[in-house]
């Protein structure tokens, strides 16, 4: 029984999850614990027939166990001595009572199967319903949340974290139950055994629960201290090994290795006296109920002998010594189940904070929807029309119908990804539908941040970006999306196949059609080449394929979507030139007939923009033609001759 | 395996070996402990005599003393030898890593690495405290219990032993329908794992494709797998407990039967049946646990498998006899060098490579995407082997040179570059432990940095976080290149590692090189041309094979891919930031 902890454990789903970082085992105040409690709690309520049958099942069995606990006493009393008396012992009365404890026993250990199998469902049942909901939530997060919180942090919130919520459900609750309703029985039977006893009883339970309290304090405090280390150790792991080729390259080995053993030492330090006390538990409860059972045979048999004790027979001593142990089991056992609950309470607050992050607000009075003209008016299309509009639902209650053309202008728009630190300043732009924006500047100059208020990943802090005549406020975010395609600055793959990673710029794409879009951006060519063509499996991130290949997916992706704006992010800064120049027909293609915001970086993009936007320290500087530009002889044209400017890199 | 692994035991042998003896001796106590038990009931309340429950009540006391010490200290013993073991596994292991060539760490990946740094060693771990705690506790247990059992009286203990093959069966049956689902959803956990990296990482392009249901669909279908097979296995598991309610009851029915008939007969007394009966128990959850025990190192079986694998791994490139302790100059010189990155690849990444580079010239490199630009510049400071012929560093084949002798002449930038948490002053102390203010201050000159870094407010000692997240790339790209002059290397070798910085500050750097650092070999790739332009030497690479070398002019009049490169830049006037 002792190990029953570390078990489960290891049978849990530790196995390929992230490391267990920074878990934080707080003392949560009583009040919190209750919430999380109650909230968790909520979780079984869909499942409270079930959970109605399981607490029977359960009372059934704790019954069997209870009253084998008592048939000691009976057997030995009511049959074995009554019989040694007789001259002729007839057994039959035995051979039933017998029967009929096997009976009891037969219901208790299947009510024991029922409430197991009942419970594990429900609970993984439970478990799988919190999983969906916390990665729907988190779906439904703003950036802001994903570079605030690491990866890691995330990740050991949907296993380490729920896995503790698993063994809570299926072990401790039922055992808790269980356990409280042998507790309750046994005590029962015991006062009526003896009313003093009972109180000697009570007293050492007491002083056990003292104990157990003290020492799981103690190892409390140990296991927050070996998660610490834990976290920081892996921390470092991490770290080193994603630069092992940087600490190759700079021969530091040793100071790597001097750096792991230290960590390594003070984690091991910690770990052994969590587990110390931790192990110790066990035998100090088990030998506080030893000593409560001496106590109570020599108080019960003072009482006896004495005659002071009411009534007390020694068979009753017998018996109630039995009770005894029958009592100080499931007390064992429930101190045993305290750091469970504890772990449980931290990584189910754990998964509550992530669930209660304040999601975006994806609702707005405009929506996109598929249109057509009906004698010169503009209605909405039931099919697809390849024509979208923007459909506005007014105030009054009228809809009024816009074309979705692509005309996008700031105004006056501030934006700072913190309140204290302004990023882009008054920023004024315009582009009118099939116009082609450039922006162009140093690093952090705020060319990517404009892009991404575009789409909304961020809200504007003053200003307003009007679309197609709507402010993007009232747009609702799915739609506003929808109709603008990215090509990011990294480039992110799935593991899927080929034809399923460009098909997630639009769902409905026909084979043709993403066969077609791959074409376009001269990804088709090497896709052929791979192994399985189109259907090949592309993992980790598409590993298997250089950054050049990876990068040609994600454009092939944008143009299966074909929206009418279309946003591009340093999307070839690491296409070598000759790929580039192909990639480059494709995109041009791309680009026809749609407003194209661009961060660019070749000579060629910004030769073909309507309008360069030259950015510098989150404002635009200088703007025009690539001509016009370099007739200003401003900061464009030292960016373009490369001459050298001392201020150029300024953040 | 288990040789390798307890060889890790090291120092912590004392305290392995006397954990199983405490708990030996816990076990004797916990043994004796019903036996007194008995006698006081039979001696003392039964026969109604206080003196005989003082005397056994002390005894038990004492032995629960006993009991507690031993179990204490067995407890203790325990968990210094366990985290010990498991701190030199984790030692081993790394310590090993660091040994790693480039081709040991592809084959196993950054994550596989992590996963069995962490998990895998946890999961060692518990395997380990388990076997010499459990597994000498469960067999001692069981052995004394029955002797014990015995003693008091045969024919009942031959009703438990019966009970033992029902055990085994049931068990074993219960273990074989339930380990495969669980193995299985120990996939099904990586695969979740994925669907959640994937998602956060690629959140922009989720959230620009409005792709969030279909993330929450595929993300359900992974949760529903795990769902299906856990309620499966566990239910499965389920039946362990009623399965040890049937033994303990059938036990404790039929041992009231003959011992009834016993005590009937005068040949037992109650306290032995109360006695044996607790026997019973002791015997049949020993079984029990003996089993969990079994479940668990077959468990970590797998993980004890990949820790083996990495601590076996052999590092690919050592030094040879004999090495050669200096660089003599940064000479370099390819003679029919081939290579791939797996050693039966059909397809070679360089082919029969043939290049002569003399000390103190700068070359650049071009090349389109896949065309080995990465591989060949690899193979100077040997982070990979050369499948076939030689590559030569100072006259002297760099197989011959001490490593690190080697890597500290031959600095290189990576492209996948990365700085450590840590202040700048110690990400630049990576390049030279001892380095002064001033050569760092230097060395962020030439590498156009130290006019950011200036402005930070703590300038050189501004900490940057994992991964250098908190400075820009452009930025961490100069600290990068600062950090790798700081060597004062011999040869220096940018894998397209300014491809951040911005044209001008682009050409400072690579003026900095020219009269700063003139004896210093300088090796360039680059997408732009105009990083390359002005190098004494331009080598094309396409496809693995080198398609021509010249300076820009005679490459312009005689090189095709160059030409196109160069026409499609035009003038080198593009806008990297």
């Amino acid at each position: 029984m002792s190990n029953e902890r570390e078990n489960s454990r290891a049978v849990g789903p530790g196995h390929g999850g992230a490391p267990k970082r920074g878990v934080k085992i707080k003392g949560a105040g009583a009040k919190d614990a209750k919430k999380t409690i109650k909230r968790m709690m909520a979780y079984l309520k869909p499942h409270w027939f079930k959970m109605a049958a399981v607490c029977i099942f359960i009372l059934l069995a704790t019954a069997g166990s209870v009253a084998s606990s008592m048939f000691m006493s009976v057997l030995v009393d009511d049959y074995i001595v009554p019989l040694t008396k007789m001259a002729n012992p007839v057994f039959t009365g035995l051979f039933k009572v017998l029967c009929i404890m096997a009976c009891i026993y037969a219901v208790a250990a299947l009510s024991t199967l029922f409430y197991n199998r009942i419970m594990v469902v429900i609970a993984q049942k439970v478990l799988k319903d919190i999983r969906d909901e916390m990665f729907e939530g988190m779906q439904r997060l703003p950036l802001r949340y994903f570079d605030t919180n690491s990866f890691g942090d995330v990740m050991s919130r949907y296993t380490n974290d729920t896995d503790t919520l698993r063994q809570m459900m299926a072990q401790t609750l039922p055992q808790l139950f269980s356990s409280a309703i042998t507790i309750a029985a046994v005590l029962a039977a015991m006062i009526y055994y003896s009313i003093p006893l009972t109180l000697v009883v009570l007293l050492m339970t007491f002083v056990m629960l003292k104990v157990t309290g003290k020492v799981g304090g103690m190892a409390g405090k140990y296991f927050v201290e070996q998660q610490k280390s834990l976290g920081g150790l892996n921390g470092y792991i991490e770290e080193m090994v994603s630069g092992q080729k940087v600490v190759q390259v700079f021969c530091r080995e040793d100071e790597t290795k001097e750096g792991f053993d230290g960590l390594n030492e003070e984690l091991c330090e910690s770990a052994t006296n969590a587990n110390r006390i931790a192990n110790s538990l066990m035998p100090i409860m088990a030998n506080l109920g030893n000593i409560m059972y001496v106590i109570v045979a020599i108080v019960g048999g003072f009482l006896a002998i004495s005659g002071w004790g009411g009534g007390l027979t020694l068979g009753g001593i017998a018996a109630f010594l039995q009770l005894t142990k029958s009592f100080s089991m499931p007390i064992t056992q429930v101190s045993q189940q305290v750091n469970s609950v504890v772990m449980a309470l931290a990584g189910a607050e754990r998964v509550f904070e992530l669930m209660d992050a304040e999601p975006e607000d994806y609702e707005g009075s405009v929506s996109l929807v598929d249109a057509k003209y009906v004698d010169g008016k503009l209605t909405e299309a039931d099919g697809r029309t390849e024509w979208w509009a923007w459909k506005e639902v007014c105030e009054d209650g009228s809809i009024r119908y816009t074309d979705l053309m692509g005309d996008v202008r700031f105004k006056n728009v501030v934006f700072g990804y913190n309140e204290d630190k302004t990023v882009l300043h008054d920023i004024n732009l315009y582009a009118k539908p099939g116009q082609k924006v450039a922006f162009v500047g140093a690093t952090g100059a705020g060319k990517t941040t404009i892009t991404n208020l575009i789409n909304r990943f961020y809200e504007i802090t003053e200003g307003s970006i009007i679309y197609d005549g709507i402010d993007i406020k009232k747009m609702k975010k799915g739609d506003l999306r929808r109709s603008l395609g990215m090509v990011l600055q990294e480039t992110n793959l799935f593991t899927a196949t080929v034809r399923e990673n460009i098909r997630y710029g639009r769902l409905s794409a026909t084979d043709e059609e993403v066969e077609e879009a791959a074409k376009l951006a001269n990804a088709h060519d090497f896709i052929m080449r791979l192994p399985e063509g189109y259907d090949t499996l592309l993992e980790g991130d598409g590993a298997n394929l250089s950054q050049g290949q990876r990068q040609l997916l994600s454009i092939a992706r944008a143009a299966v979507n074909d929206p009418p704006v279309m946003i591009l992010d340093e999307a070839t800064s690491s296409i070598d030139t000759r790929t580039e120049a192909i990639v480059q027909q494709g995109m041009d293609k791309l680009m026809q007939g749609r407003t194209v915001f661009v961060i660019a970086h070749r000579l060629s993009t910004v030769m073909n923009a309507n309008v360069i936007m030259v950015m510098d320290a989150g404002r635009i500087i200088e703007r025009g033609t690539h001509e016009e530009l370099m007739e200003l002889k401003g900061r464009y044209y030292q960016l373009y001759t490369g001459g050298s400017i001392s201020e150029l890199d300024m953040q | 395996m288990i040789k390798k692994l307890s060889r890790c035991i090291g120092e912590y042998k004392k305290d392995s070996i006397i954990t199983p003896i405490w708990i030996t001796l816990e076990i004797v106590m916990e043994v004796i402990i019903p036996m007194v038990m008995a006698k006081l009931i039979d001696l003392g309340v039964d026969a109604g005599s206080m003196s005989a429950i003082w005397k056994y009540g002390l005894i038990l006391l004492v032995c629960a003393g006993f009991s507690l010490f031993f179990g204490v200290m067995a407890a203790r013993s325990a968990a210094v030898a366990s985290a010990g073991f498991a701190k030199n596994l984790r030692r081993e292991i790394f310590h090993n890593v660091q040994t790693f060539s480039f081709s040991n760490i592809d084959k196993y990946s950054t994550g596989g690495i992590i996963t069995r740094l962490t998990t895998d060693v946890t999961n060692v771990q518990n395997a380990f405290m388990m076997i010499i705690r459990v597994a000498v506790r469960s067999p001692l247990m069981l052995i004394f219990s029955i002797i014990m059992a015995w003693s008091i009286n045969a024919r009942i203990t031959m009703v438990f032993l019966a009970m033992v093959p029902f055990l085994g069966v049931a068990f074993f049956l219960i273990m074989r329908g339930a380990f495969p689902i669980f193995e299985r959803i120990f996939k099904t956990y990586d695969k979740l794992n994925n669907v959640v990296r994937e998602n956060v990482r690629g959140i922009r392009v989720v959230k620009s494709y409005v792709r969030e249901d279909h993330e929450s669909e595929k993300f359900k279908g992974v949760s529903q797998t795990i769902f299906k097979d856990f309620s499966k296995a566990e239910k499965i598991i389920a039946f362990n407990g009623p399965v040890m309610q049937i033994a303990i009851y059938t036990c404790m029915i039929g041992a009231s039967w003959l011992g009834a008939k016993l005590i009937v007969g005068g040949s037992m007394t109650t306290g032995e049946l109360v006695g044996i009966i607790t026997y019973a128990m002791q015997i049949l959850m020993s079984l029990m646990i003996l089993s969990l025990v079994f479940v668990m190192i077959i468990i970590s079986k797998a993980s004890a498998e990949r820790v083996c694998e990495i601590i076996d791994e052999k590092a690919d490139i050592t030094n040879g006899k004999d090495p050669v302790f200096e660089v003599k100059d940064g000479s370099i010189c390819f003679k029919n060098a081939s290579f791939s990155y797996s050693k039966n690849a059909e397809k070679l990444c360089l082919k029969m490579v043939n290049l002569e580079i003399p000390s103190g010239s700068t070359v650049g490199v071009i090349g389109g995407t896949g065309s080995s630009k990465t591989s060949l510049v690899q193979l100077i400071p040997r982070l990979y082997d050369v499948t076939e012929g030689e590559v030569m560093v100072g006259g002297i084949n760099v197989k011959d040179y001490d490593i690190t002798t080697l890597r500290d002449s031959v600095a290189m930038v990576l492209q996948k570059n990365l700085l450590f948490s840590g202040t700048i002053k110690e990400n630049l102390r990576w390049g030279n432990k001892d380095a002064t203010e001033e050569q760092m201050v230097r060395a962020c000159q030439q590498a156009q940095a130290e006019e950011f870094i200036e402005k930070f407010p703590e300038k050189y000692d501004t900490y940057i976080e994992q991964g250098g997240s908190n400075v820009s790339g452009g930025q961490r790209q100069r600290l990068c290149i600062a950090r790798a002059l700081i060597k004062q290397p011999k040869i220096l070798i940018l894998d397209d590692s300014t491809s951040a910085v911005d044209t001008a500050t682009d050409c400072k750097i690579r003026a900095a090189f020219k009269n700063e650092i003139p004896d210093t070999t300088k090796i360039i790739i680059a997408q732009r041309i105009s990083s390359v332009q002005e190098a004494d030497m331009i080598i094309v690479l396409d496809d693995g094979e080198i398609n021509g070398v010249g300076t820009h002019d005679e490459l312009m009049a005689s090189n095709q891919i160059y030409r196109e490169a160069c026409l499609s830049q035009q003038k080198g006037g593009d806008f990297d930031e």
